[in-house]
């Protein structure tokens, strides 16, 4: 019978030296809608200047932000860290009332590296990769399911895919990932 | 591929990223007052069907989510402008004038 929630192991799932494609580990996920005058007294409860550029991202330890909409940000953070930004933006939910959704279990992230990296994702991203800069991100479309990008580096992406979509994004990857090396 | 500009990202983005969300500055009646089934109707079914320059919705699905307006020929699929939603909708003659 077909798995309808399939397993997600992290590990390897392309190698090589053009490109590589890793699932990486379970992380924590947080959805965040808020009106622009109340974006101070959460980024305080949050502990970071939350980014207001679309596409922009900010860092703090393990918390790393990108500002998605005019009114919408994601965090990722470490996957036992969830609770503790939970408890401090409800903490401020009286002053500045917020939208915010614990939706670590709905996506996985593949890290994507290597000379290769903006090629694999050109099959299947209509973006022009090399506007992204460094350090930013988007919420864009791979052969049509909606993916956040984050660009670590020049060579270095990571692709947040929700999981009942992702065994086709993966799919795509490997697939990709081995033209690529036969190329 | 057809670029479109969103108002919200200040980018000129693939076409594929945004879907149609039908014509532009369609008001609601206000229901306060007496609204006849003629107004409901027209409010609901009724468009213009422009050939040419045609006020129309569009949406940010796969990026910021966000609505926003768009002048587009129906003929040429050319856009000659988009902006935010509540901005003031731009005379037309102005958009004619600019892009020749
Ligand atoms: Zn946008």
């Amino acid at each position: 019978m077909m798995a309808l929630t399939p397993a997600f192991t992290p590990g390897p799932l392309v190698s090589g030296n053009v490109v590589s494609v890793a699932l990486m580990a379970p992380a924590g996920r947080l959805s965040l809608r808020l009106g622009q005058a109340d974006i101070p007294v959460l980024s305080a409860a949050i502990g970071i200047e939350l980014p207001t550029r679309i596409g922009t991202r900010a860092k703090n330890g393990p918390v790393d932000v990108i500002c998605l909409g005019p009114d919408e940000w994601q965090i990722q953070t470490d996957a036992t860290d969830t609770q503790r930004l939970t408890d401090a933006c409800a903490a401020v939910y009286a002053q500045a009332p917020h939208s915010l959704t614990d939706v670590s279990a709905r996506e996985i992230t593949v890290q994507i590296e290597g000379p290769g990296a903006t090629d694999l994702l050109t099959i299947g991203c209509p973006r022009d990769i090399d506007k992204i800069a460094i350090g930013e991100g988007c919420r864009t479309i791979v052969d049509g399911v909606s993916a956040v990008l984050w660009r670590d580096g020049a060579n270095s992406f990571r692709l947040d895919i929700w999981r009942s979509f992702a065994p086709y994004v993966i799919g795509l990857l490997q697939t990709g990932g081995a033209e690529l090396a036969a190329e | 591929m057809l670029l479109v500009h969103c108002p919200y990202c200040e980018q000129t983005l693939p076409e594929l990223e945004f879907t149609y969300a039908g014509e532009a500055h369609v008001a609601r009646p206000d229901a306060a007052t007496p609204v006849s089934d003629e107004e409901w109707r027209n409010f609901l079914f009724i468009r213009n069907n422009v050939k040419g320059p045609h006020y129309e919705r569009w949406r940010h699905f796969h990026g910021c989510g966000r609505y926003f307006n768009a002048v587009r020929d129906t003929v040429s699929d050319r856009f000659l402008i988009t902006y935010k939603v509540g901005e003031t909708r731009p005379e037309l003659s102005d958009l004619l004038e600019k892009s020749k």
